[in-house]
């Protein structure tokens, strides 16, 4: 029997080992999409697989961002209790930081656009988080530069967590997402596909996988800068995320919403995995990478990002049309 | 037109490009779909950002009078009068991207 920690980032550690949502993080399924491979008329030299993310507790691959933040802040004395952790974030992260602070009795305020569906909003109560409205028509944007006066405000108050330029975002991928990826490909994958939001997946998975083979990095963005791809950014005109190194990317694909839903689409009615239209953007990419490859003639392992499951945006009428 | 009058029409972000930056604009129209027709007069390329070839509102567009989604009404058909606000926003779970 050791004795009771001493000091205040010791508790607040030993906290993260306690909690049984940590340890369900991460660890996600690969899957080959072979019916969705063949859907696109691709020869079976071509592999598209998907990284099942939906899979963890908060549904999406956020919970290793907000995870991997939150645990950098503890290391670093950040994250003293009591202390609330503050974000802006239009959605998914939002859900992680609300799910890991009630596990860890971290108060966590989250700022999002009023525009959010009633149903994200009523999720984040749920889990007993704060959540401040900023102008639906400043999107993601504006909640940026809202969280920066509230923090401004507050000297001391707040933790701002600070997703879009927060090296832990990078380290979560770098050291989860992309051995993860590496192990169950047998470092097979040839190209890895990852949607654009802080640009997280891209930079610490990516990097960690360049760094075993020459694999082929592929960032996804929306084609048009007013979209409706979930938690992406149009880069060329966003709010640049600190942490995005423009030459890490080796291509950036832009995809037309509607392909994106459309790819989505296709994933529920040909695999049977309800995904969110952020993850139809990744494969809508990885379809047109397959079918350029598959042209020259040549074979390829194609990873792409499952960010997030479809059934979170049931009442954003989105399916309704189909 | 009786109905017919200056709209206030609410600008996301992401479209300022087509209004010189601008977040308000003021058009003429008695529906909305006449309003979205008059916004495109005024700055060319933005209506089809927000409407398919067939004039329907993409699926990704949400539109708004008064705060009242028009797909829960009569859609682009849905009539509006001089002072009313019209608010363009992309339908997204965890709100407006940017």
């Amino acid at each position: 029997m050791t004795n009771l920690p001493t000091t205040t980032v010791g508790t607040r550690l030993a906290d993260l080992a306690d909690a049984a949502v940590v340890g369900s993080i991460g660890n996600t399924p690969l899957v080959r999409l072979r019916r969705f491979e063949r859907h696109l008329g691709l020869p079976q030299s071509i592999e598209i697989h998907l990284k099942m993310e939906w899979v963890n507790p908060g549904g999406s691959i956020k919970d290793r961002t907000a995870l991997s933040i939150i645990r950098a802040a503890m290391a670093a004395g950040d994250l003293a209790p009591g202390r609330t952790l503050i974000d802006a974030t239009s959605g998914n992260t939002g859900i992680a930081y609300a799910m890991l602070g009630a596990a860890l009795d971290i108060p966590v305020t989250l700022v999002v656009p009023e525009s959010a569906s009633g149903e994200r909003k009523q999720t984040l109560a749920a889990y007993g988080a704060k959540v401040v409205y900023s102008d639906p028509y400043e999107g993601s944007d504006g909640a940026i530069r809202l969280v920066r006066e509230m923090v401004a405000g507050s000297p001391g108050g707040y933790f701002y967590a600070d997703q879009y330029n927060n090296a832990a975002n990078i380290a979560a991928h770098f050291t989860t997402t992309g051995p993860e990826i590496w192990t169950q490909t047998a470092g097979r994958l040839t190209h890895f596909v990852a949607a654009l939001g802080t640009t997280g997946t891209l930079m610490g998975a990516g990097q960690y996988l360049r760094g075993l083979a020459p694999v082929e990095l592929v960032g996804v963005q929306p084609a048009e800068a007013f979209h409706g791809i979930e938690g992406l950014k149009h880069l060329p005109t966003a709010i640049m995320p600190g942490i995005f190194d423009p030459s890490v990317p080796d291509r950036i694909e832009g995809i037309d919403t509607d392909d994106a839903f459309d790819a989505a689409r296709a994933l529920a009615r040909v695999e049977g995995y309800l995904a969110g239209s952020s993850t139809g953007a990744n494969l809508a990419a990885a379809a047109r990478l397959g079918c350029e490859l598959a042209n020259e003639g040549r074979s390829a392992c194609i990873v792409a990002i499952g960010c997030d499951g479809g059934s979170r945006y049931l009442t954003t009428g989105l399916w309704d049309l189909d | 037109m009786q109905n017919e009058g200056q709209i206030t029409v609410l600008i996301p972000t992401p479209l300022r490009r087509f209004t010189g930056g601008e977040g308000k604009v003021a058009v003429a129209g008695s529906s909305v779909a006449e309003v979205l027709d008059a916004l495109n007069a005024a700055h060319p390329g933005i209506g089809e950002r927000l409407r398919d070839d067939s004039g329907q509102l993409r699926r990704f567009v949400n539109v708004f009078v008064n705060g009242q989604n028009v797909r829960d009404g009569q859609g682009i058909d849905t009539l509006v009068s001089a002072g009313d606000e019209v608010g363009i926003i992309p339908a997204m779970a965890g709100g407006a991207g940017a």
